[in-house]
């Protein structure tokens, strides 16, 4: 009984970082309709970004609460900018292209940075230097949870709660959903469209960013493709909570995580990453918009 | 065009590939052997691909599952055979049997494209591609775990049957095929549905049955390139046919014209060269840049010419020019 | 070098011919009498037409460089051999390791004054640590650069792999640490320099049973790698014959980053110790979320997989207590052992862990047969290595089998903070 406790805080653990990644992918596509590829390697780029800049500036030295802070505020940066450069260079000229185009493009800007990661950082995986190692483990009534684990928990929690605040209850949140809502529209009653787009992509990349710097603490092996199958992993938890939904997304990628951790436990575990696609297929099958989403009528 | 038409033209190149075959082929440089092997190979499976992504408009980004299919099904075949009857692969008996194995792998392939396709084409655009993708993964994952076709080893040691012949052959045979479906009614509603699926629709084509149609053909004939692959490699395992290789496929279709059949030959014959001539520049510089530099030309390509090189051309258009009249 | 530039220059020329306006192939580019349509249709195809030969150009001018990288085997006055080893990717330490051994062996023949009065070269392709690259790689290096013998690869899959091409093409095949058995049955012109995977794992279930007295013990295999695989059954086989009892079988994939959910399931059942035969990448990542974040105290036990720096690297204090089997220590006080040490910290810097003294081993192996052997053809190189008795190795006395596998001892080695410690011997 203990043991299944266990897992699911394994599995709530593992989905919080997902519906970090989620969020970026179901606020791009609520805007524009994209599916961005590139939003796994933003969140592998955030790990880079955090494990270099922590052996730039000697982290490592002083593991404590502050240096993961650090580590993740400049590696929340750098990802808005990474976000910021690639929806400038590959996605705006694309605007009004047909979707196919626009899809193809974000797999090879995907593509493109997975293999110029490895170029540059080598591909063999690096060690995430520690910044952060709480002693003990927490243990309720038998169930143990890292430290760690509930420090990142509640982290991933207070971003979350950060980008509802934003969407919710600020003048760029609400034109974001503006936007979101219908393009051409918000742009005639004076919303900067473009600006607002490439706000989206930076809230996005940031969160995902946070999401690297996470995973580089908690598994400290990262490598330059390591953001493949969390994307897409992500990308499906969006879907199945109803893409364009922000609560869906975060919903979605606890179930996957959870569901993600019962297969691999109970069942197979090496049919873990199958498990999510499985999972796509079956919500795109019987709920095409997902638990959360609202169904769009297509005009003729 | 007539030319093309005709069987006969198409069954003299055909006799012309076996010629080369036994003449020239032996002899050959076997490194620059099998730059034209993997290419006859790379154009099977780009043409392919094209008549579901080019020609109906469905992206799909799943190929690489079906290739598995088909290389997997005629490997565990022949190898069975190797070890139990050997002298059944020998000689002609032997390439009957091995042509034979390519059809049922094809035939096992358009099978999963039927499973794959069903549900689904029902989607549209980004979801397809996605969910294409997710077949695709979930089919190598499943390869991964399934010991009798030899788990995270793969098969090893399968028989050398692919020659020239069959390669360039088949290559012919996908090329045939695919320029006459669409050159007829069925093809017609290929076109339709790419065009305005809400108007085919309202004008009688089935839109799901169609899609499936090309869907279950192009994964029929990527089969039988996974068999003609897997025949010429003489190893598979499941990595071989992971993501990267579905959008290697991809980019030669895009590269060449989605909506092209020489386009997709061009750009498969191209790209498979230029692999193995980065190869070198791979060796000096001590890393892979042939990813990168795939990339960056898809990128590059989306945002100067979508089309692709060939766009909508086919190769005797570029013929045609000077009969075209137009008011 | 000169080829690079050859290229490049080529691209850029075909580049500008795509891009810079041009006449048209034929016929006028936009004339009086053309109609709009026309006009449309010439400026397509001439589009085409640019982009179409601007490729082939650069496709034809890139090829016809590749074709100068050859003969270089015609010269008489050299051996080749061949190297494939996974130099980048998440096995990288394994080959950059052998690789270092293989280096300082061809550093050292060539001074005596090579084999038969010549010298020896080696050219070492990088398979990326997959297996179809491996098997192109080793396809290269037999039909273009035509080398004699092949050293290769460290990890059984990707043995596996060129082992069939290597038979095919009768050019023997050296795999310095190898250890799944059915890499020498491929053929009569495979060889290793190791032990194998069924002596590994007995090694490890004798440890386990007659030093760490457990008698109930949980295994973790990777399901993706032969070599896990087939020790990981080596292992339950001895154990279970000589009284313990395995209580769990999990399994995960290379790659994966998340145990947590295989170690809590383990951890429930209460084992005296775990058996992860894998490879360093993930062992370490095992290791640390299982002491840190599902609480397990009981040892690990592993193979020679574990046999990197970076595993402690990744692992961190959570190895300490832990066992591995490995082919050789650096603490082994014989002096042909250390000599080889101080011979390999003068040329690297570094310590050669026992990937390094395996590659060393396989090339000084390769090279002591060719020099044995009667000329310096495939068939009697083949020959001599399966005649060698009693080389030696730094990692012991090597005498091949009729298998074409050595017969050696093992070393257990205990992790103790972040050093590799001795701890026993274990013959065959």
């Amino acid at each position: 009984m203990i043991e299944f406790f266990q897992h699911i805080v394994n599995g709530l653990s593992l989905g919080s970082i997902y519906a970090l990644i989620a969020l970026g992918y179901t606020m791009v596509f609520g805007i524009l309709q994209l599916i961005n590829f590139a939003h796994g390697e933003v969140f592998m780029l955030g790990a880079f970004i955090g494990m270099y800049s922590t052996q730039w500036l000697k982290l490592y030295e002083n593991p404590s609460l502050s240096s993961l802070f650090i580590c993740l505020a400049i590696a929340m940066v750098g990802c808005a900018i990474v976000g910021f450069t690639i929806e400038r260079l590959a996605y705006k000229p694309l605007r009004g292209a047909p979707r196919i185009n626009v899809l193809i493009t974000a797999v090879g800007v995907s593509l493109f940075l997975q293999f110029s990661g490895q170029l540059i950082f080598g591909s063999d995986p690096k060690f995430f230097p520690t910044i952060y190692s709480p002693e003990g483990m927490w243990n309720i009534g038998g169930v143990t949870l890292s430290p760690l684990h509930g420090v990142v928990f509640g982290i991933s929690i207070v971003l979350m709660l950060i980008l509802q605040y934003i969407i919710f209850n600020t003048r760029l949140g609400r034109a974001m959903r503006a936007v979101s809502y219908n393009h051409d529209l918000a742009s005639l009653m004076g919303i900067p469209t473009d600006r607002v787009i490439s706000y989206t992509f930076m809230l996005g990349s940031a969160l995902a960013g946070a999401a690297g710097v996470m995973v580089g603490v908690i598994y400290p092996k990262i490598d330059p493709i390591m953001g493949v199958m969390p994307g897409l992993k992500a990308f499906v938890a969006a879907v199945f909570g109803g893409i364009g939904n922000i609560t869906g997304a975060v919903v979605g990628a606890l179930t996957l995580g959870l569901s993600e951790e019962f297969l691999v436990a109970y069942w197979a575990p090496t049919f873990r990453d199958a498990l999510a696609f499985a999972l796509l297929i079956l919500v795109l099958l019987f709920k095409p918009t997902g638990l959360f989403g609202s169904a769009r009528r297509e005009k003729v | 065009m007539s030319v093309l038409k005709s069987m006969s033209s198409w069954l003299a190149v055909g006799a012309l590939v076996w010629i080369l075959d036994f003449a020239v082929m032996g002899q050959m440089n076997p490194y620059f052997f099998s730059v034209i092997m993997y290419a006859g190979i790379n154009v099977i499976l780009a043409v392919s691909l094209n008549l579901v992504n080019g020609f109906t408009g469905q992206f799909s980004m799943g190929h690489a599952g079906f290739m598995a299919v088909g290389a997997y099904v005629s490997a565990y075949i022949t190898t069975s055979l190797q070890a139990s009857n050997p002298e059944l692969l020998m000689g002609f008996q032997g390439q009957v049997i091995f042509v034979c194995t390519l059809f049922f792998a094809g035939l096992m392939a358009a099978a999963v494209g039927y499973i794959v396709g069903l549900p689904s084409l029902r989607l549209s655009g980004d979801y397809l591609a996605i969910v294409t993708l997710g077949f695709g993964e979930i089919i190598r994952v499943t390869l991964l775990n399934i010991e009798a076709v030899g788990g995270a080893r793969g098969i090893p040691g399968v028989p050398p049957l692919s020659s020239f012949g069959w390669v360039y052959s088949f290559m012919l045979f996908t090329i045939f095929i695919v320029w006459r479906i669409l050159h007829s009614a069925h093809g017609r509603a290929f076109l339709s549905v790419r065009e305005d699926e809400i108007a085919a629709q309202s004008m009688g084509v089935n839109t799901t049955a169609t899609k499936v149609k090309a869907f279950v053909l192009a994964s029929f004939l990527a089969g039988v390139g996974g068999g003609l692959f897997a025949h010429y490699l003489q190893f598979i395992n499941p990595t071989t046919f992971d993501l990267n290789r579905s959008f290697e496929i991809i980019i030669m279709v895009v590269m060449g014209g989605m909506g092209s059949i020489t386009g997709s030959v061009f750009a498969a014959a191209f790209l498979t060269v230029l692999r193995e001539a980065l190869r070198d520049l791979q060796t000096v510089t001590h890393v892979d840049l042939r990813m990168v530099i795939y990339s960056l030309f898809l990128i590059i390509l989306m945002l100067t010419r979508p089309s692709g090189v060939f766009g909508n051309m086919e190769l005797p258009d570029l013929f045609k020019r000077k009969k075209r009249q137009e008011v | 070098m000169f080829n690079i530039v050859k290229v490049t220059g080529n691209a850029c020329l075909a580049l500008l011919y795509v891009l810079k306006p041009s006449p048209p192939f034929w016929g006028e580019k936009e004339g009086f009498c053309m109609k709009q349509s026309e006009k449309i249709n010439a400026r397509k195809t001439i589009k085409t037409l640019k982009w179409v030969s601007g490729l082939l150009l650069l496709a034809l001018l890139s090829t016809s460089c590749t074709k100068k990288d050859k003969g270089a085997s015609t010269e008489s006055d050299e051996i080749l051999v061949g190297e494939v080893l996974s130099m980048t990717g998440p096995e990288a330490t394994f080959g950059t390791s052998s690789n270092s051994g293989t280096l300082l062996a061809v550093d050292e023949i060539n001074a005596e004054g090579g084999i038969k009065g010549k010298k020896v070269r080696v050219i070492t392709l990088d398979n990326q640590g997959k297996p179809e690259e491996a098997a192109t790689a080793v396809t290269k290096l037999i039909t273009q650069n035509n080398v004699t013998a092949i050293l290769g690869e460290v990890a059984s899959s990707r043995s596996l792999a060129m082992a069939p091409i290597a038979q095919q093409y009768k050019i023997p095949m050296v795999s310095p640490s190898s250890t799944n058995p059915k890499v020498t049955e491929v053929g009569d012109y495979i060889f290793r320099v190791c032990f194998i995977d069924p002596f590994q794992g007995k090694v490890m279930a004798k440890f386990a049973l007659d030093t760490l007295h457990a008698k109930r013990v949980a295994v973790l295999r990777d399901v993706k790698n032969d070599y896990s695989v087939g020790l990981a059954n080596f292992f339950i086989e001895t154990f279970k014959a000589g009284g313990g009892e395995i209580i769990a079988d999990q399994s995960y994939s290379a790659g994966d980053i998340d145990f947590k959910a295989q170690l809590t399931s383990i951890k429930a059942k209460k084992p005296d110790a775990i058996f992860v035969p894998g490879y360093y990448t993930d062992v370490g990542l095992i290791a640390r979320q299982a002491v840190k974040d599902v609480g397990i105290k009981v040892p690990l036990l592993g193979g020679d997989g574990w046999d990197s720096p970076k595993l402690v690297e990744v692992g961190g204090q959570s190895l300490n207590g832990s066992y591995f089997s490995n082919h050789y220590s650096t603490e082994d006080k014989s002096p042909h052992v250390q000599s080889f040490i101080k011979r390999f910290k003068e040329k690297f810097n570094i310590v050669p862990d026992g990937l390094a003294a395996m590659g060393y081993d396989g090339a000084m192996v390769l090279f002591d047969a060719m020099k044995r052997a009667k000329t310096l053809e495939t068939k009697d190189i083949r020959d001599a290595l399966a005649a060698t008795k009693d080389f030696p190795g730094v990692t012991g006395k090597i005498t091949m089998d009729e298998n074409r596998n050595p017969v050696k001892p093992a070393v257990v080695i205990k992790v103790v903070g972040k050093d590799f410690k001795y701890q026993e011997t274990v013959n065959p």
